[in-house]
């Protein structure tokens, strides 16, 4: 049972980064304005923790315009895919390998 | 005190997952306005049926009955997409959704396929003078669409897709009671299904 525990991946332990890869991994290109409004979080606080999953490389960037507005889109990359999948297994493995 | 921890987690991963690809804001009380417009409409087609003694032999068929049909059915559809859409505005404001986001547009674009071909197969049986089909035909595509467009949101409306198709081969199979097959299934099952909606997800949300 060694070695579950070193799949736990340390970006995804806060709530907000888990939230968005959970987003990213069942949507295309999501916007940061749905982001927010699914996570439930203010913009400064999300920004930050989308920075950390780019510097990550687990997530990529498009910008673009709507109109005169500048619009940032998020998707998950795949490193961030094959991570995110790594990290559930994980999760799932030390809740099975305690019940036993 | 750690599996709590990564319990709660999988938990949120699951929710997020899906209220980010469902729409959940249908409403059940849209299913109750839309079914008793139908029933209305199919009791005014009747009525117009018996009167002109079309009933027995509704494949007796002429200019003045398809257009009475046609103007009768398209104001139950519209009327009936109206009130579907200011009831789940409604809802969508109340659960801070709004009602054209991602989602929902999922939920259009699946549901749209099977429906415009329904439409278009119905255009086909009136060109051929299939009239008795239509009614069968409308039932099967529109259970099609709601089968599909039931992965985008609430599960159940998978419930109502299946039982729309049994009706739809129900009235192909007793062709001359396709009007009654009609009510059933836009009517009595939509009442049916908003009362069922309406007590399990709205009523508790106020």
């Amino acid at each position: 049972m060694k070695g579950i525990i070193t799949n736990i991946n340390k970006a995804f332990e806060n709530r907000i980064r888990l939230g968005v890869m959970s987003v990213l991994m069942v949507n295309d290109w999501v916007d940061f304005s749905r982001l927010k409004e699914l996570l439930e979080v203010t913009d400064g606080n999300l920004a930050s923790h989308i920075s950390a999953l780019e510097k990550e490389e687990y997530i990529q960037v498009r910008k673009a315009f709507i109109g005169k507005k500048p619009n940032t889109s998020y998707a998950i990359s795949k490193a961030g895919r094959k991570a995110f999948q790594e990290h559930i297994n994980a999760l799932e493995n030390l809740i099975k390998a305690r019940k036993q | 005190m750690e599996e709590k921890e990564h319990l709660q987690q999988l938990q949120e991963i699951r929710s997020l997952m899906e209220r980010s690809t469902k729409f959940v804001s249908l409403s059940g009380l849209s299913g109750i306005v839309a079914g008793s417009i139908a029933l209305i409409g199919a009791g005014i087609q009747y009525q117009y049926m018996e009167k002109a003694g079309r009933y027995a032999t509704c494949l007796k068929v002429d200019r003045e009955f398809i257009i009475f049909s046609a103007i009768n059915f398209l104001s139950i559809l519209i009327l009936a997409l109206v009130s579907a859409y200011y009831f789940t505005q409604r809802k969508a404001k109340k659960n801070h959704q709004s009602v054209w986001d991602s989602s929902s547009q999922r939920l259009m674009m699946n549901l749209a396929t099977p429906l415009a071909c329904g439409g278009l197969f119905c255009g086909v049986l009136y060109i051929y003078g299939v009239i008795g089909l239509i009614a069968s035909c409308t039932l099967i595509f529109y259970g099609l669409a709601l089968v599909t467009g039931s992965n985008f949101t609430l599960r159940d409306i998978r419930y109502l897709g299946f039982a729309q198709i049994a009706l739809g081969f129900l009235a192909a199979i007793y062709i001359g009671l396709g009007l009654l097959f009609w009510a059933l299934g836009f009517g009595v099952l939509h009442i049916v299904y908003g009362v069922v909606m309406y007590y399990k997800y709205d009523r508790n949300n106020g």
